[in-house]
């Protein structure tokens, strides 16, 4: 029943190049533990230095990574549980090259960003900080799937501490919220990755591709799959947590959440659901459709009224994550119905841009408020207005945000979205039409939420006296800034990483596993 | 067959037991000659006293075999749950002697209940014929009985080992009645013999009123709902550090009762009694996790979300196959280990005058202390289920079974009663870091022996987590 017994190896000269991006992290963080509360300043160097050595380590993933190859690379591979046929199996695609330079980017900035505002129990954030970017890069490098789901659950214990000890006046029923919420949804998952070992006899993520399933397996599995991702990207009906998670999250916990975290739903998809169950995905693609439409068009007009900055960006999330499951469904009936596979690609790829591109859109808004609320401690959009008098450079990058959330030409929030739309009319032009409505609501609420807060006369006294950005919130913004134009204007190199493992994933679409 | 006489050589798979009832003989005496200052010995002498049995069993001293004309049974099921008796008891030792130290309540008695009790689970678990199965369980429930009043003055302890002594009784005769139909069916109590004799008869009423009455007694004794009823008190009521060892390593004989009485001896009829392990299952899911959301004191939170564990341990007894057995054998290591840790924590908190039982004494943990707070983190996590602590490769292995026994419905129950499960391990967590601490909790006692005995017991759930192959592969040699 169980498939030939996998050898221990590890590719790549032998140096077990993930493991380290895993596990480093983890140990700063346990480290940082280590060295109290009360070092405080310890501990943040100690934080960063790890963060510093983990992003250099995830260089050589890029310099090192085979474009020409859409298989997995860096592959570790050791007996774990051999009780249970787990392994510790890790390797990485084009896609999860892209995301864990996304994760190791995005938790320098974080702690960057926490430098000053944080000054309550410093060891202990810093370190959740680091575990959590430990656990996810180890999401986006499991190539067993107990391995993945031990990531994916280990996940939530940083998390809830992260919302609940630093977030604001509700963290309470936010982290539960948030907790019990994504832990409903992947206990499914969990089912129903216990049926296909029970089936197949191996938690290999790819023996799972080539085992046979019936259609109502399929349907299940995919029921199975969708829950646990659609909880997590946030699809809309189950995105209510994520509002109340990032309003009451402390800055960093909001960046991780929507930079990263979101990410993992859609990497969900891409890894399990279409591979594994391609038939139920095609024969279910409507659903997903339509609610990421929903999404799309009415989420936007939800996020118009907010009179919270940091809801109305959480709601913003729920709009471009919309695009990505929008993507990467449309494939299937592009595949499936119109044999359009070169649309599909784009659809998928597309989806794949505007997920690292919505990490580095939406971790700048949340950071950009994070310098507002350090200032005057409140995110209300009433309470400020005219900022921009007072705070020039910091208005310029705000906009500059603003126009790339809105999808401006020229900035990263553009490619994706115009590859997601471009493929989705090549399906219906009623489908385009409704999602190129974003561009329009998009514009409004981004626009106005920039206009009520930075322009106009000075709203109050306490807006009168801000201060510019200092060096540390420079850094933070700049290098968000860097790489939502750099993915703006020469997005190749980043299509050109992904795009050998998008193409082998649309040919398994085309694959019927009946 | 006519009985013959036992020999010499077979009481070699005995050795283990004997050394242990010796030991605790020895202390019994021993303790006569110390005085209370010096009392420290007795305990000390009996964590060795179960190391060194532990040790015996882990050496293979004495062999395994089938002796004193099937009464006795030494398989590697047996060794590996007495190895694990006996380690777990040790460990609930640690906290014993500073809690009743304390309070005044350390006699020399109580280390050698503890060690009789073990023996007991030892008999029970080797238990080849359904006397024996009597025999052993009586010795642990006497023991524990006396364990649970031993604060006499305590009305609340009074009260628990009063329900605990009336209910286990209702459920030692309830067990017994069932043995005797069983005994009037087949005209044996040998479980072997049993076993070929239900294999070879059709299902007599007589045989299913046996079973039923034998299943219901196997409830009782594990706290499955709707039997329940006397664990919330008892464990609520006992002195905490011995709710510590009630609530822990009995669960380990329980279970090797339930495999002895139900696979050992009615495995032929284990289409009809899966069903009521399953319908139990349910039932216990449900009242345990329903019922602990409401509870404020923390020893009764922790008394139902054993319930609700049983529950998931009865998953895979449910699944009644090899690797079912496995999966509960595994589980109930697994919660044996974790619920030492979360009442041991309340056992680290407490001082004299001062339970520390309410979950609100636990508020702002994380501030007075952050790594009390951190290990409780994890034993929490760890009962919750989260990866990759102990407690979620424990329910990983009888979600297992249960899909692969063809009870996904059973499964899926399960997994849902776990996420409910989740809020009330979370509110625990939520008090002790996102609460303040309230001004009048008394400062934390500097204990450094029990603090370690925490930390390692906690550590351990961590550790195991991330390696238990080895306990997951002795619990699957168990059941070839």
């Amino acid at each position: 029943m169980s498939p030939e017994p996998l050898q221990s190896m590890t590719s790549n000269g032998a140096f077990p190049l993930l493991s380290l991006l895993v596990w480093l992290p983890i140990l700063g963080g346990a480290l940082c533990l280590a060295l109290g509360n009360a070092r405080a300043q310890a501990a943040r160097w100690a934080a960063l230095a790890f963060a510093l050595a983990t992003l250099a380590l995830s260089v050589p993933l890029f310099t090192g990574f085979d474009m020409a190859s859409p298989g997995m690379q860096f592959i570790e591979l050791h007996a774990w549980i051999p009780a249970y046929d787990i392994q510790y199996h890790l390797g990485a695609d084009g896609i999860s090259v892209a995301l864990i330079g996304l994760t190791t980017v995005t938790t320098v900035l974080t702690l960057v960003g926490a430098w000053s505002p944080i000054k309550e129990r410093v060891s202990q954030y810093v370190a959740s900080i680091l575990f959590l970017e430990g656990v996810m890069i180890g999401v986006f490098a499991a190539m067993d799937a107990m391995l993945f789901y031990v990531f994916f659950e280990a996940m939530l214990i940083p998390m809830f501490i992260l919302i609940g000890v630093w977030g604001g006046p509700r963290r309470v029923y936010a982290s539960v919220k948030f907790f019990l919420y994504t832990f409903l949804g992947s206990v499914f998952m969990l089912v129903g990755l216990i049926y296909l070992y029970l089936k197949g006899g191996s938690w290999q993520i790819i023996d799972m591709y080539a085992l046979p399933l019936s259609m109502p397996e399929q349907v299940w599995l995919f029921f199975a799959f969708l829950i646990a991702f659609a909880v997590k990207v946030p699809m809309f009906p189950v995105h209510t947590w994520l509002p109340d998670a990032h309003v009451e999250a402390p800055t960093g916990g909001s960046v991780i959440l929507a930079a990263i975290m979101l990410k993992i739903g859609g990497y969900g998809f891409v890894r399990f659901s279409l591979p594994i169950v391609p038939d139920a995905g095609h024969e279910w693609a409507w659903l997903v459709i339509a609610l990421s439409l929903v999404a799309i068009v009415y989420v936007s007009l939800v996020a118009l009224v907010q009179e919270d900055m940091k809801k109305l960006i959480a709601y913003s999330s729920v709009v471009h994550m919309g695009f990505v499951t929008l993507g990467i469904f449309i494939a299937f009936a592009l595949v499936r119905d119109f044999g359009n596979v070169d649309a599909a690609r784009l659809g998928l790829q597309g989806a794949m841009v505007q997920m690292i591109s919505h990490g580095f859109i939406s971790g700048a808004m949340f950071s950009c408020v994070g310098v507002l609320y350090d200032r005057l401690h409140t995110r209300r959009i009433a309470d400020y207005g005219g900022v921009a008098n007072v705070m020039p450079w910091f208005a310029a990058f705000m906009i500059f945000f603003s126009m790339a959330n809105s999808g401006l030409p020229g900035t990263s929030g553009f490619v994706g979205e115009f590859m997601v739309i471009l493929a989705s009319f090549q399906q219906h032009p009623l489908i385009a039409f409704g999602v190129a409505t974003t561009l329009v609501t998009g514009a409004g609420y981004t626009l106005w939420l920039a206009k009520r807060i930075l322009w106009g006369e000075v709203g109050n006294a306490h807006v009168a006296q801000m201060q510019d950005m200092d060096m540390r919130e420079w850094i933070v913004l700049g290098t968000f800034a860097a790489g939502v134009l750099l993915i703006g204007v020469w997005p190749k190199p980043l299509t050109d990483l992904m795009e050998p493992s998008i193409a082998q994933l649309a040919s398994q679409l085309a694959a019927s596993k009946l | 067959m006519t009985p013959t006489m036992p020999t010499a050589a077979d009481l070699l798979p005995l050795l283990p037991e004997l050394v242990l009832v010796g030991a605790a003989f020895a202390l019994l005496l021993l303790d006569l000659f110390i005085d209370e200052r010096r009392r420290v010995v007795t305990h000390v002498l009996a964590i060795v006293a179960l190391l060194v049995v532990a040790g015996l069993i882990a050496a293979g001293v004495g062999g395994q075999g089938t002796v004193l004309n099937g009464m006795f049974v030494r398989d590697t099921m047996a060794d590996v749950l007495k190895i694990a008796a006996c380690a777990i008891t040790a460990l609930s030792l640690m906290y014993v002697w500073p809690f009743l130290r304390q309070r005044g309540l350390y006699q020399g008695e109580v280390a050698v209940l503890m060690l009789f009790a073990v023996a007991g689970m030892m008999l029970l678990i080797s238990a080849g014929s359904l006397v024996m199965v009597y025999l052993g369980l009586e010795l642990l429930a006497l023991c524990s009985y006396a364990l649970v009043a031993i604060d006499r003055d305590s009305p609340l302890g009074s009260e628990a080992a009063m329900k605990y002594f009336v209910l286990g009784s209702l459920a030692s005769g309830l067990l017994l009645y069932g043995m005797s139909l069983l005994y009037g069916a087949t005209g044996t109590l040998d479980l072997a013999q049993l076993h070929a004799a239900v294999a070879g008869s059709a299902e007599t009423t007589l045989l299913l009123m046996g079973t039923v009455f034998l299943v219901a007694g196997i409830a009782f004794k594990f706290g499955a709902a709707p039997f329940h009823m006397w664990l919330p008190d008892t464990y609520h009521g006992a002195p905490t550090a011995i709710t510590v060892f009630i609530g822990s390593a009995p669960k380990l004989a329980a279970f090797a009762m339930a495999f002895r009485l139900l696979e050992a001896g009615l495995g032929p009829l284990d289409e009809r009694w899966r069903l009521l392990v399953a319908a139990l299952a349910v039932l216990s899911l449900v009242v345990g996790n329903v019922v602990a959301l409401a509870q404020a004191n923390l020893k009764r939170m922790l008394a139902y979300s054993t319930i609700s564990h049983v529950g998931f341990l009865f998953l895979g007894l449910a699944a009644a196959d090899a690797a079912g057995y496995a999966a509960a054998m595994f589980y109930a290591i697994s919660y044996a280990i974790m619920s030492t840790a979360a009442f041991g924590a309340v056992v680290v908190l407490a001082s004299r005058g001062f339970e520390a039982d309410r979950i609100d004494d636990f508020k702002g943990l994380n501030a007075r202390s952050p790594w009390l707070a951190g290990m409780m983190l994890i034993a929490m996590m760890s009962l919750a289920g989260i990866p990759p602590f102990l407690g979620f490769w424990a329910k990983l292995a009888v979600l297992r079974a249960a899909i692969h026994g063809d009870m996904l419905w059973l499964a899926i129950v399960g997994i849902v009663f776990a996420v409910i499960g989740a809020f009330y391990y979370l509110r625990v967590c939520k008090v002790m870091y996102f609460d303040a601490p309230d001004g009048d909790v008394p400062a934390l006692r500097r204990d450094r022996p029990l603090r370690i005995a925490f930390s390692v017991n906690a550590l351990v759930l961590l550790v195991l987590g991330l390696f238990w192959n080895p306990i997951m592969a002795w619990c699957q040699a168990s059941f070839p």
